[in-house]
C-alpha cells in the first residue's frame, strides 16, 4: 500500500532536477559588467553594435572576459572593476549620442544557464543597494501651464483678429477677458468657441464691464493629466539615461504618481537634483523700445517682464515666447570658441529651426534673451544681440557660471523638459555595504535556523526525522528555484519570509509524523500507520496553509516595497512546502518501508 | 524519542475560568498600554527622515547632534545604532521644512565635520505617504481577520471561526501591548510579521477544530468539554513541536538579522508564544460558551461515510 507508481518517482526527481538547474545561478556571484543601451528607438542594439564595442575595447586594450547581446542591452563582463571603469570611460567617449552607458553587475553563471532563462533572483533594493523615490506629479501645475499656453493663444488670435479686448489674464485654471461692450465679446464668444474646442465659456456683466470666462473641459482636465504623468515618465526615463543606471525601473504608480527605482546609485543628492528638475529654456525677444528705470520703479509695461540679469543689470523682456526647448533635439556642453567660456551647444529640429531663423532675420541688430524657468522661476542667463540671421537650427549659449552648470543645462536639455513639477514623496535609500550586510544576515538566519530544525527533527523522529529534513532541503530549493525562474523581488523581509516558510513548513512533516505515532500506538500495523499517517493529515495541513495564504495575499495587495517581498516568498513558500512536504517525505518513505513485505518496526 | 506521553486527558476546559481570567487580564494591560502610552510608530507610519550613517571609530553622538542643530534641523533626535559605530538620526515632519533635501543637508553637515563617515540608509516618507501606509496597514489587518473568518464558517461552522478569530485577534492586540508597553518601534515589516503569524497561529485552532469535529462523531458517549479536553491533549504534541520549530527560525533571525529584523522577530516570537496559548486556551472555551453541540455536525455525518472524506484530522 505503501508504494508510488514509477512515474511519480520520475515526476519527482524532474522537479528536483529542474530547482536544482534554476537554483545553480544564485551560487555563481556576480562580475563587473559595462552596460550599453540605446536611448532612441532608431538605434538598434545588435551584433553590428557588438562588434563596434569590442573593436572600441581592443582599440583601447582593456581586456574584457566576455561580450553578449542581452535583450535592448549590450553587456560586457570584466575579469576586475579597475578595466570596468576603464571600459566605461572609453565606450562612453565613443558612444556619447543615443546611447546610455552603464556600470553593472551580472551574474558570472555559464552561458548555458544563461541560454535556457536561468537567471539568479531578483535582488531587491534593500539587498543590493540603490536609490527608490516615490514621486508626486503637481497636476494643479500642469493644468495651470495649458491654461497658460491657452491665454497666450488667445491673447494673439484675438489680437490677430482685431477683436479688441480691454485685458486678458489667468487666475488658476480660468482664463478672464475682459471687453468694454457686450458686441465685441459676443464677437470673441464666438471665435473662441469655434477655434478653441478645449475650453467651456461662461458670460458675466460687471459695471461696465463685460466678462469672458474660459474653462478647460473636464475630459480636456483629464487628458491634460494623464499627459502629464506620461511625458514626465518619458523626461525622468531620459534622465536616468543620461545618469547611466543599469536596470533603472520608472513606473507609473495611481493616477499621479511615479516610483524610481535606481539600484547601484551612489550619489543620491545628484540623483534627486537631476530627477526633479523642471528646467526648460525660452527664447524671448528683450523690450528695448520701453524705459527701463520707469520699469525698476514699478511701471512694467503690460507686455512684459522684468528680470535681472546675471550681470546684475535689469532686463525687460516680452512675455511672448518665441521658442521653447520642445524643439530641441541635442544639447552638449563645450566652450565659446572665441571667449572660452562655458557654453551649451543646442541642435533643433527642422521647426525650431525655421522659427529660429525667421525671429533671428526678422529681429537683427535687436537682443533676444535666452531663459531657463525653473519652478515656475524664470532666469535671464544671457541676452546676446543678434548680429545676423541664424538657420540651420545650431545654436550655441553662452552666459553659463562654470562648465559643471553647462553639463548640467546640457543634461536637462537633451533629457526634455518636466510636464509638470514632481516632488519627492518617499525615499529609500540603501548604501551598498547595508545591502551586502543585509544579504549576510538574511542568509545567516535561514542556515542557523535550518540546522537547528533538522538537528531537532532527526533527533526526535529518526529515520523519519531524515524524511523531513530533506523535504524541508527540497521546500527550500524549490523556493529558491522559483523565486529564480520568477524573477521575483528578494527583499530582507523576503528573507525572512524564506526562513519563516521554511520553520511553517516543518509543521506538516510534524503533523504526520505524530499521526503516525499515534496510529503504531492505537496497534496498527507499520505499513498501514504510514498510509494513514499521510492521508489523514493532508486535510489538515491544507486547512492551515490556506489561513496563512489569506494572509499572504491581503499583504501582496495592501503592502508595498520590501513587504510585498514578504508577501511573495509567503505565499510561493506556502505551495512549495504543501508539495514537498506531502510528497518527497512521502516518496522516501515509501522507498524505505514500502518495498518490504514485512516491516516489524519503524524508526519513528 | 518523545516528550509527551500522555495517558489520560488533561481537563483543560474545568480550567476555563482560570485561563479566561488570565487572558482577560493580559488583554486589559494590552489595551492599558495601547491607549496609555501608544505605539511607538516608526517611520514608515508617522512620515519623517530616518538616516543610518556608519563611522570609521566610535561616533561622538552629542557634537553630531549640535552640529545638526546649528544647521537649523528642528527636533534632530541622535542615537548609536547596534553598534557605537553606527549612528541613527531621526528628523520627524515639519510643514515646509522636510522634504527629501533634508538628508542631504544633514549628510553635508557630517561630512563637512568628519569626512569618514558614510551613509548606510535613509527613509524618507511624507506625510501624506505615511498616512496612506497606515491606513493601508489597518485595512490588511481586517482584510486578514475577515477572510479567515470567512473561511473558517465555510471549513467548520460560525461557532467555530467566532472563537478562533476572537482568540487570534487577542494575539495581535497583546502583541501590539507588548510594542507599546516597551516602546519598540512599530515598523511595516513588524505589521507583516504579525499578519502572517494571525494567519499562522489559526492554523492551531484548526488542527484542535479538526479534531474536536473527528472526536463529535467518534465519543458519542462523552460530554462536550471531555471531548475538547480529549483534542486538545491528543493535539498537544504536534502543537508545542510545530511551535517549537517554527520559533527556532524565529530565533535564528533574532540573533543573526541584526537589527532590520529584530523587531520583526520579536512580533513573532510573542505571536507564537501566544498563539499557542490563545488557539487552544481562549479558543477552545469559546466554544463551549457559545454553545457547540453534537448536532451542528451530526446531520452531514452520512452513516458509514468515510471520516478522511468530509474532513481529516490528526
Amino acid at each position: 500500500m505503501n508504494r508510488f507508481p514509477l512515474w511519480k518517482y520520475l515526476l519527482i526527481c524532474a522537479v528536483l532536477i529542474v530547482s536544482a538547474i534554476y537554483t545553480l545561478p544564485n551560487f555563481y556571484g556576480e562580475v563587473p559588467a559595462v552596460q550599453i543601451s540605446s536611448t532612441r528607438s532608431a538605434i538598434k542594439v545588435d551584433a553590428m553594435l557588438m562588434q563596434q564595442v569590442e573593436d572600441e575595447l581592443k582599440a583601447a586594450h582593456i581586456d574584457y572576459a566576455d561580450a553578449l547581446v542581452d535583450g535592448t542591452s549590450i553587456k560586457v563582463k570584466f575579469a576586475n572593476t579597475d578595466a570596468q571603469l576603464k571600459a566605461k570611460e572609453a565606450l562612453e567617449a565613443r558612444f556619447r549620442d543615443g546611447y546610455s552607458v552603464a556600470l553593472n553587475l551580472i551574474s558570472a553563471s555559464p552561458d548555458w544557464l544563461t541560454a535556457i532563462g536561468a537567471k539568479p533572483m531578483y535582488l531587491g533594493l534593500d539587498l543590493r543597494g540603490g536609490v527608490y523615490f516615490l514621486m508626486q506629479v503637481d497636476m494643479q501645475a500642469a493644468l495651470d501651464k495649458a491654461v497658460e499656453r491657452f491665454t497666450a493663444d488667445i491673447r494673439s488670435q484675438l489680437r490677430e483678429q482685431k477683436i479688441r479686448y480691454s485685458s486678458i489674464s489667468r487666475d488658476h485654471q480660468t482664463v478672464i477677458v475682459h471687453f468694454s461692450d457686450a458686441d465685441t465679446r459676443e464677437l470673441a464668444n464666438k471665435f473662441i468657441s469655434k477655434n478653441f474646442a478645449d475650453l467651456v465659456l461662461t458670460e458675466n456683466n460687471a459695471a461696465n464691464d463685460f466678462i469672458l470666462t474660459a474653462n478647460l473641459r473636464e475630459e480636456v482636465k483629464k487628458r491634460t493629466q494623464d499627459n502629464a504623468i506620461l511625458q514626465n515618465i518619458t523626461t525622468l526615463r531620459n534622465r536616468v539615461n543620461e545618469l547611466g543606471v543599469a536596470e533603472p525601473i520608472i513606473q507609473q504608480q495611481g493616477a499621479d504618481r511615479v516610483v524610481v527605482q535606481l539600484p547601484g546609485v551612489q550619489d543620491t543628492a545628484k540623483a534627486k537634483e537631476i530627477l526633479g528638475r523642471t528646467a526648460t529654456l525660452e527664447v524671448r525677444l528683450v523690450d528695448e523700445t520701453h524705459d527701463i528705470t520707469a520699469a525698476i520703479q514699478g511701471q512694467v509695461p503690460y507686455d512684459d517682464e522684468l528680470y535681472t540679469e546675471r550681470g546684475g543689470m535689469p532686463i525687460l523682456v516680452k512675455k511672448t515666447v518665441s521658442l521653447t526647448g520642445d524643439y530641441i533635439t541635442d544639447a552638449s556642453p563645450g566652450f565659446d570658441q572665441q571667449s572660452g567660456q562655458a557654453a551649451v551647444h543646442i541642435n533643433l529640429d527642422s521647426r525650431g529651426a525655421r522659427i529660429f531663423r525667421d525671429v533671428t532675420r526678422e529681429n537683427v541688430g535687436k537682443r533676444m534673451a535666452i531663459l531657463l524657468v525653473e519652478k515656475g522661476k524664470a532666469e535671464v542667463i544671457t541676452a546676446p544681440v543678434i548680429r545676423e540671421e541664424i538657420g540651420g537650427g545650431r545654436v550655441q549659449i553662452t552666459g553659463m557660471d562654470s562648465t559643471q552648470e553647462a553639463a548640467d543645462v546640457a543634461l536637462l536639455l537633451r533629457a526634455g523638459a518636466l510636464a509638470a513639477p514632481m516632488d519627492i514623496v518617499e525615499e529609500r535609500t540603501v548604501g551598498p555595504s547595508m545591502g551586502a550586510d543585509n544579504i549576510k544576515k538574511g542568509f545567516d538566519s535561514n542556515m542557523w535556523g535550518f540546522v537547528a530544525v533538522v538537528v531537532f527533527m532527526i533527533f526526535y523522529y529518526r529515520y523519519f526525522g531524515i524524511f523531513s529534513s530533506l523535504a524541508l532541503t527540497a521546500n527550500g530549493l524549490f523556493l529558491v528555484a522559483l523565486l529564480s525562474m520568477m524573477q521575483a523581488t528578494l527583499t530582507l523581509p523576503g528573507l525572512a519570509g524564506i526562513a519563516l516558510t521554511l520553520g511553517m513548513a516543518i509543521d506538516a512533516n510534524v503533523l504526520i509524523n505524530e499521526r503516525i505515532r499515534e496510529e503504531l500506538r492505537n496497534g496498527n500495523s507499520p505499513q498501514a500507520a504510514i498510509h494513514a499517517g499521510y492521508d489523514r493529515a493532508w486535510g489538515t495541513i491544507l486547512d492551515s496553509n490556506i489561513t496563512t495564504f489569506i494572509a499572504g495575499v491581503a499583504l501582496f495587495w495592501l503592502g508595498s516595497g520590501p513587504v510585498r517581498g514578504f508577501a511573495v516568498v509567503l505565499c510561493l513558500g506556502i505551495l512549495t512546502s504543501m508539495f514537498s512536504a506531502v510528497t518527497i517525505s512521502r516518496a522516501l518513505a515509501n522507498l524505505s518501508y514500502g518495498r518490504r513485505a514485512r516491516v516489524a518496526k519503524l524508526s519513528i | 524519542m518523545e516528550f509527551f506521553r500522555i495517558k489520560n486527558d488533561i481537563p483543560f476546559m474545568r480550567y476555563g475560568k482560570l485561563t479566561t481570567a488570565i487572558s482577560m487580564l493580559t488583554f486589559l494591560f494590552a489595551i492599558w498600554a495601547l491607549a496609555y502610552k501608544g505605539l511607538n510608530l516608526g517611520v514608515d507610519f508617522t512620515g519623517g527622515t530616518v538616516i543610518e550613517v556608519a563611522y570609521d571609530k566610535p561616533a561622538q553622538i552629542d557634537q553630531i547632534r549640535d552640529n545638526l542643530t546649528k544647521t537649523g534641523l528642528i527636533e534632530v533626535t541622535v542615537q548609536t545604532f547596534g553598534t557605537t559605530k553606527d549612528v541613527l538620526i531621526r528628523l520627524p515632519l515639519h510643514k515646509g521644512t522636510t522634504s527629501a533635501k533634508t538628508s542631504d543637508v544633514v549628510m553635508a553637515a557630517l561630512k563637512a565635520h568628519d569626512p569618514s563617515v558614510t551613509l548606510k540608509r535613509v527613509d524618507f516618507v511624507g506625510p501624506q505617504v505615511g498616512k496612506e501606509l497606515y491606513d493601508n496597514g489597518a485595512l490588511a489587518l481586517v482584510v486578514v481577520a475577515i477572510g479567515i473568518l470567512i473561511y473558517l464558517a465555510i471549513r467548520f461552522e460560525w461557532r467555530f471561526a467566532l472563537s478562533a478569530i476572537i482568540a487570534n485577534i487577542h494575539d495581535v492586540v497583546i502583541i501590539l501591548g507588548c510594542f507599546a508597553f516597551f516602546q519598540w518601534e512599530f515598523t511595516l515589516t513588524v505589521l507583516a510579521g504579525i499578519l502572517a503569524v494571525l494567519g499562522y497561529s489559526v492554523n492551531e485552532s484548526v488542527v484542535v477544530f479538526d479534531r474536536i469535529r473527528e472526536n463529535l462523531r467518534k465519543m458519542r458517549k462523552s460530554t462536550i468539554p471531555d471531548i475538547i479536553d480529549n483534542a486538545i491533549t491528543t493535539t498537544m504534541s504536534r502543537t508545542i513541536i510545530t511551535h517549537g520549530m517554527t520559533q527556532m527560525m524565529v530565533l535564528s533571525m533574532l540573533f543573526f538579522g541584526g537589527e532590520a529584523l529584530h523587531n520583526f522577530a520579536l512580533a513573532l516570537t510573542i505571536g507564537i508564544m501566544f498563539g499557542i496559548y490563545s488557539s487552544v486556551l481562549v479558543a477552545s472555551p469559546l466554544l463551549l460558551m457559545l454553545g457547540v453541540k453534537r448536532e451542528h455536525f451530526i446531520k452531514d455525518n452520512k452513516p458509514k461515510a468515510d471520516v478522511s472524506a468530509d474532513g481529516a484530522q490528526v
